[in-house]
């Protein structure tokens, strides 16, 4: 029977509680001395926050991905698959009625709206999915937000004949109804997730407990720079080649950098891809345009450098809207792609090193954007990148006729006709 | 010996703190205690547990409806450490409670609370530097999980920075209950008894007396955590006594420490 009594005469202190090891007393862990020189740290963020199961998987593709960066038939095959099949190089298309109308700076518009399946989420599904090939697996998970990186998903794993499972929150699955289908369409299977705000970081929760019970068979296909490293820079790397072609796309167009360069930031991705290789043109001003939603109270938007704290969900150390017990808060935009507590680590990097500056576009500002874009250069923008836009449209007039700004048009806005149709009022 | 684990086979018991209320959470924690169990994992709830399954996820949405906090759940830890003085206590959470208030200031409190020890399950050891240090400045015990996707190495990094046991994980997957228990649990204690002389206790899945007593025969403790989270679902109104019943069916198994050998 028990031994241990509550009350027990003889009360036992810590010491006699806790076994003392003293070989065991080795402070910290070697690599862990300087955090800010680790991979997969930028400044103090990033990371790799996750349960022990999950470690060796993530050491593992940290050094698959090593070596696929140095092999030059993966990156052969990655070129080719992007220039055959996804549709690169997008074109850089200056948006002359835009550009009239605001009177101030020439507006380019960076197209990955043109890219197959509808954004830019193709890039990264594409290499992740030649990394799957390499490492022998054969059954792929993802989570969605907005449907894009779940149809990207889906097309890939259908590409080169994976299995494909696609988490996606409910109220997702509602608002993005046509996307849950295209990837059914494409032989996914998508499980609906009803926990939390049925949203994307809820679906992420949710393929991280897939990936943390298949993890000897499975690929976690994350679509964002998010997770644990290596993600951030992976996806990132992923994604590099939209900022590389805009930069000689601009220079061939106008002999000069732009001035400014705006994309919206969800998990951050798309900026993070067209960012990338500005970084070091120190002039040219980076702005990420984040969810402002439908106000300025936690749980209204999804803002995070406008109240979020430096923090760590779901795998990775960085901004997050949370409570002051530490809670993840809950999130909203009119936009399933944006509406996440947190933003990539390198993204908190920039922004308080300075390089580059974040601010919020409403709700309202998106869809306005939206029917403006259509109406002067026809081209629907999907509701996350209409963020970009509608930051265009405040900061174009200020600026000089003779600066030029490129903006990220990162998806297309078929996937949010209806929701477009629940929120403009068009005749 | 360590004063932790009492019994062969000790039982760890899991509760997530303020579920249904963080009274009784308080009753449950001492009717275990007074049933059996040797050490009590306190349970943070959190948002988002990537690393449980829908037990305790459901238990953490009850909780967190009123506001159950880590600073909440070290007060509770204090009131049963005052009941209760020779049971271990641990603290299991998610990583960012912790770092919202503070990683200092919560071994500090933790430490006043005469709490033993905790465990953050989205911590890995190559993160926990200057957790680490502020555990050890204030004798409180690191409890790290190993995996059976662990290869030896970080094994060995595991039960190094480990102070009191080692929480071996019986499969890979997420906290609940299973019909049987995977051969992977015994293949990684063998595993890490070969770079630890740490206790080891073996969690994730155990949820019937028939599991309790095979895991004895080759660990020294058993973590039960979703099958006492579902107790207490289950039991609305008795949650304690129903507990109770359950740990003391649990213990009756266990030798007393006099039986013990080595």
């Amino acid at each position: 029977m028990a031994t241990a009594t509550i009350n027990k005469a003889r009360a036992g202190t810590r010491a006699e509680r806790i076994p003392s090891f003293a070989k065991n007393a080795k402070m910290g862990h070697p690599r862990s001395k300087n955090s800010t020189v680790q991979p997969g740290r930028f400044g103090v963020y990033g990371g790799r926050y996750v349960p022990e199961t999950l470690m060796a998987v993530l050491e593992e593709l940290e050094r698959e991905y090593e070596k696929a960066k140095c092999d030059r038939k993966f990156q052969q095959r990655l070129d080719e698959l992007l220039r055959t099949y996804a549709g690169r190089p997008t074109p850089l298309f200056l948006a002359r009625r835009l550009t009239q109308k605001l009177g101030g700076a020439k507006i380019y518009l960076k197209r990955e709206d043109l890219l197959h399946t509808g954004a830019h989420k193709i890039n990264n599904c594409l290499g992740q999915a030649l990394l799957v090939e390499r490492m022998g697996k054969h059954r792929v998970i993802a989570e969605t937000g907005a449907g894009q990186h779940g149809v990207a998903t889906a097309t890939v794993c259908a590409l080169l004949g994976f299995e494909c499972v696609v988490y996606m929150g409910t109220e997702d699955m509602r608002r993005q109804e046509l996307n849950v289908f295209r990837m059914r369409l494409l032989g996914a299977e998508v499980r609906g997730v009803e926990s939390g705000s049925r949203t994307l970081k809820d679906a992420i929760n949710e393929a991280m407990r897939d990936w943390v019970t298949n993890v000897r068979t499975t690929h976690y296909l994350l679509g964002s720079v998010l997770g644990a490293h290596p993600y951030p820079t992976m996806v990132r790397d992923f994604h590099r080649v939209i900022g590389k072609e805009a930069r000689a796309q601009i220079l061939k167009a106008e002999g000069k950098l732009p001035a400014e360069i705006i994309a919206c930031v969800g998990g951050g991705s798309n900026s993070i891809g067209i960012f990338y290789d500005f970084i070091k043109d120190k002039k040219v001003r980076l702005v990420g345009v984040e969810a402002g939603g439908r106000g300025e109270a936690l749980g209204e938007h999804a803002a995070r450098f406008r109240g979020g704290l430096p923090g760590v969900l779901q795998g990775t150390y960085s901004y997050v809207l949370q409570d002051s017990a530490g809670q993840i808060a809950t999130t909203h935009s009119v936009s399933a792609g944006l509406d996440y507590p947190s933003i990539g680590p390198e993204h908190a990097a920039l922004r308080d090193a300075g390089r580059a500056e974040y601010v919020p576009a409403s709700d309202a500002e998106a869809l306005e954007a939206t029917t403006l874009l259509a109406r002067t250069e026809g081209i629907i923008p999907a509701l996350e990148s209409a963020h970009a836009v509608a930051e265009v449209l405040k900061r174009a007039p200020k600026m000089k006729k003779s600066d030029v700004v490129i903006v990220n048009v990162s998806g297309r806005g078929d996937k949010d006709i209806g929701i477009m149709r629940e929120n403009l009022e068009i005749e | 010996m360590p004063l932790f684990f009492h019994k062969k086979p000790a039982l760890v018991v899991y509760v997530t703190c303020g579920d249904p209320d963080l009274g009784t959470t308080r009753d449950i924690v001492l009717a275990a205690i007074e049933a059996g169990a040797d050490v009590i994992e306190l349970g943070v709830p959190f948002s988002d547990p990537v690393a449980d399954g829908p037990v305790i996820q459901r238990a953490s949405e009850r909780a967190l409806k009123h506001g159950t906090s880590l600073a909440q759940v070290l007060t509770l830890a204090a009131e049963v450490r005052q009941q209760a003085q020779s049971t271990g206590l641990i603290i299991f959470t998610y990583l960012n409670p912790i770092l919202r208030m503070g990683v200092k200031k919560f071994c500090l409190v933790a430490r006043h609370a005469g709490v033993d020890g905790a465990l953050v399950t989205d911590l890995p050891v190559e993160e926990a530097h200057e957790y680490l240090r502020a555990m050890r400045a204030n004798d409180l015990a690191p409890v790290f999980l190993a995996s059976p996707t662990s290869p030896d190495s970080r094994l060995k990094e595991i039960a190094a920075a480990s102070k009191g046991f080692v929480y071996a994980v019986s499969r890979t997957g997420v906290t609940g209950a299973r019909q049987q228990l995977a051969n992977d649990a015994q293949k990684l204690v063998r595993r890490l008894r070969k770079v630890t002389k740490l206790p080891i206790a073996v969690g994730f899945g155990i949820s019937t007396a028939e599991h309790f007593a095979e895991v004895g025969e080759f660990a020294d403790a058993a973590v039960v955590g979703s099958a006492i989270v579902e107790t207490i679902e289950r039991n609305r109104g008795r949650e304690a006594a129903a507990v109770a019943e359950f740990v003391n069916k649990l213990s009756a198994i266990s030798s007393p420490p006099s039986a013990r050998t080595g």
